[in-house]
């Protein structure tokens, strides 16, 4: 994987540069928000039902709601086909992406209930946690459940000594490092941290702030798609 | 609700539907066969606010012993539960079982598929077809949008290249080779309203049906399966015009499929 | 006064800074943050006064006291019933809440309500720990029989029903058909036929969708007017239809 040494990547993006994006809120009509979001090849469908009664009632939490996120991939979504159900890779994701958003949620407002997300992944190209926190965000927000900012999420690696934004593909193979954040963008936080390789603290340091950047334009698409669907 | 299935039951019994269709009318089908790249075919139906998605993977396996010549086709359906407000997250439900049981009986148990031309080498590589239908809408008739997705899917897949060792070579793109597809099932669903068949129900009217009838029938017309639900009974006249129907407008939709 | 940073009417996205001032105030659907008042809803910004508030666009309904809801009873149990209304939160309307004695020991309470009956009730109580009551006892009240249920957007019930009922008073003067809309976004119509029915459904998904634009109303009267529909001269049963007049938008 040398050809992505220097400025240009193997699909023409400058390093600082994320995917084609693609966003569409309501695209769903059960589900009370919905999303699509396509990040280069991969495409996350995101779905919210809520906030609603909670079963079994035992779970319920009497001092707010609680986000329930489900993510799964489609058999058909990756080049090897997977085994449809909950696997632990599946579980562990809907976890911390469920954290990333619910940190933007007032759950507050609806003690016992619960706040349904759900988010298949139709096809995946490397980065679909990411893709399935930009969806459930838009979703969410689509819904019209009460958030104290957007979540934006994007990846960076590092390549042959160049940070790069938003690993496509192979690059994640060829890549240092994995560095997924979920951000918002208006509280200056972050809501989702995870990485694995071998970075310096300087590394961390310099990466985090390109990562920031990133979401922050992602966000204006975010906010464009909503635009869209309800001003149309 | 009471007041719901009363609305569609006093209409059934004029032959008339809420949303103004004939009683042996389809809503709007769409078929797109180009959604995702990676799948080796794949489709998005709707039919009318239903909306389902299938893929087609093709991998190499081990046939089974008593058939070391022909490939294996395997065809699954999950209710996500982002297809409903009915669904809970859980172990697939007993309809989701029929769903895909019956899908998989029009394609599979009805031999849509030649088998024997998915062998790569008898006894002991022969291709793995699986097909996998996601819902995403349920807004009624998931039985025919599923079927009609997986034919759809089915019929624009490709196989992918082989290596040297004869497996799926994941690196290099697909060729252009096509199934070896022998038809095309389409599957028409009726549900009993009252004593009126409706042809593709929506979900008021799945709700306030005693029965259901599904019929997939083939590009030469005939039939290659049948599933039957519900608590009540047919009458064999009843049967015998759902499956002119099915015949009939099974052909119209199949139209939607290149 | 700081200047705004959004305008009336203006889009806005959850975590949206729209003042930075102690001077003005949230209100529905705002919170403050620092110095700041931000969007907690998507929407379009109200201002009134010093006071900025997110109409919200979507969401699911949460019960409030005196809101008029069209429930569906989901069980019959001895001392009341269990109520869906759409809501987090499960109602019930308590014996109590029934006009008349009823004695739960010599009644059967599923001949008053029974299971999948749709009500048109008034909610009587919410209480701080999510139990919410229903009562009978407001003059529209009733239980439907006859006639179609259709779902509505809960945030565009205010848009539906139109100033003091102005929208849903011209829709049924000119279809002659009788709809009730409940606050949970549940909607109940019976008309001449269910050609008129379909008309009325349309006019109510066009008032959902273009709610955010100025001049809608005269805009419905046109679609009104052109429907062709003659209604009959209308029933002296109207009564119960009045109660959503009392509405506020």
């Amino acid at each position: 994987m040398k050809k992505v040494i220097g400025m240009k990547r193997n699909d023409g993006r400058k390093p600082e540069d994320f995917r084609e994006l693609e966003i569409e809120a309501g695209v769903l009509e059960n589900a009370t928000g919905s999303a699509r979001v396509r990040m280069g090849r991969t495409i996350a469908v995101a779905g919210v039902y809520g906030p609603r009664e909670m079963f079994p009632r035992r779970l319920q939490n009497p001092e707010k709601a609680t986000l329930q996120l489900r993510y799964t991939m489609a058999p058909f979504s990756t080049d090897e086909r997977v085994r449809p159900g909950l696997s632990r890779r599946g579980k562990e994701i809907s976890m911390v992406s469920g954290k990333a958003v619910e940190a933007a949620i007032f759950l507050d407002d609806f003690p016992k209930a619960s706040i349904d997300v759900f988010v298949d992944i139709i096809q995946a190209d490397a980065g679909t946690r990411t893709a399935a926190i930009n969806a459930a965000a838009v979703a969410l927000a689509d819904a019209g459940v009460p958030m104290r900012d957007m979540v934006s999420s994007v990846a960076v690696g590092k390549i042959d000594g160049t940070y790069v934004v938003d690993l496509a593909g192979k690059e994640e193979d060829a890549s240092a490092c994995d560095l997924p954040i979920a951000y918002m963008p208006n509280q200056d936080k972050i809501t989702l941290l995870q990485m694995d390789g071998d970075i310096s603290k300087e590394d961390l340091k310099k990466m985090l702030e390109l990562a920031k950047d990133a979401a922050r334009k992602i966000h204006k698409v975010q906010v464009e798609a909503l635009k869209k669907r309800w001003l149309k | 609700m009471k007041v719901q299935d009363e609305f569609v039951r006093k209409l059934a019994s004029q032959d008339k539907r809420a949303d103004g269709r004939k009683m042996d009318e389809m809503r709007k089908v769409t078929v797109d066969t180009k959604p995702i790249e990676k799948a080796e075919g794949c489709a998005l139906v709707t039919i009318g606010k239903t909306k389902v998605i299938a893929g087609v993977k093709l991998g190499v396996g081990e046939p089974f012993s008593d058939r070391p010549d022909e490939g294996v086709l395997m065809s699954n359906a999950e209710f996500s539960p982002i297809a409903s407000p009915e669904l809970e997250p859980g172990p697939p439900s007993i309809e989701s079982v029929e769903l895909a049981r019956v899908v998989d009986r029009g394609i599979r148990e009805s031999g849509a598929i030649d088998v024997k031309k998915l062998c790569i080498k008898k006894g002991e590589k022969v291709w793995m077809v699986y097909v996998d239908v996601n819902i995403l809408d349920d807004f009624g008739n998931l039985q025919d949008a599923a079927a009609l997705a997986a034919s759809a899917a089915l019929d624009t897949a490709v196989f992918p290249k082989l290596d040297k060792e004869n497996n799926v070579d994941l690196y290099a793109p697909k060729t252009k080779n096509k199934l070896p597809v022998k038809f095309r099932p389409v599957s028409c669903s009726f549900h009993k309203v009252g004593d009126k068949l409706l042809l593709d129900p929506t979900k008021d009217e799945e709700k306030a049906a005693s029965a259901r009838l599904t019929i997939a029938t083939r590009d030469d017309g005939n039939l290659c399966a049948i599933q039957k639900g519900g608590d009540v009974g047919f009458t064999a006249d009843e049967i015998n015009k759902a499956a002119e129907i099915s015949v009939k407008v099974g052909k119209e939709m199949r139209k939607l499929l290149k | 006064m700081d200047k705004l940073l959004k305008n009336e009417r203006d889009f806005v996205t959850p975590g949206e800074k729209l003042v930075d001032s102690m001077e003005f105030l949230p209100g529905r659907n705002c919170f403050r943050e620092g110095n700041g008042v931000f969007a907690k809803k998507t929407g379009l910004l109200h201002v009134s006064g010093r006071v900025l508030s997110v109409i919200a666009l979507n969401g699911i309904y949460m019960p409030q006291r005196d809101d008029m809801i069209i429930g569906e009873v989901k069980d019959v149990q001895s001392n009341g019933w269990v109520v869906e209304v759409g809501a987090p939160y499960q109602a019930y309307l308590p014996l109590s809440g029934v006009r008349g004695y009823l004695d739960s020991a010599k009644t059967d309470l599923s001949k008053v309500y029974g299971v999948g009956d749709m009500i048109y009730g008034k909610i009587k109580m919410v209480s701080s720990t999510q139990s919410v009551h229903i009562s009978m006892f407001d003059r529209m009240c009733r239980k439907f029989s006859g006639g179609r249920i259709v779902a509505v957007n809960p945030a565009k019930v205010p848009r539906i029903i139109g100033k003091s009922g102005s929208m849903i008073d011209m829709i049924k003067r000119y279809t002659g058909c009788r709809v009730v809309v409940g606050q949970n976004g549940v909607m109940w119509l019976e008309g001449e036929s269910p050609k008129v029915e379909d008309f009325v459904i349309n006019v109510v998904e066009t008032i959902q969708e273009k709610s955010h634009v100025e001049g809608l109303t005269s805009e419905i009267e046109k679609m009104l007017k052109n429907s062709g529909i003659k209604p009959a001269v209308q029933k002296s049963d109207e009564k119960h239809e009045e109660g959503d007049r009392n509405e506020k938008e």
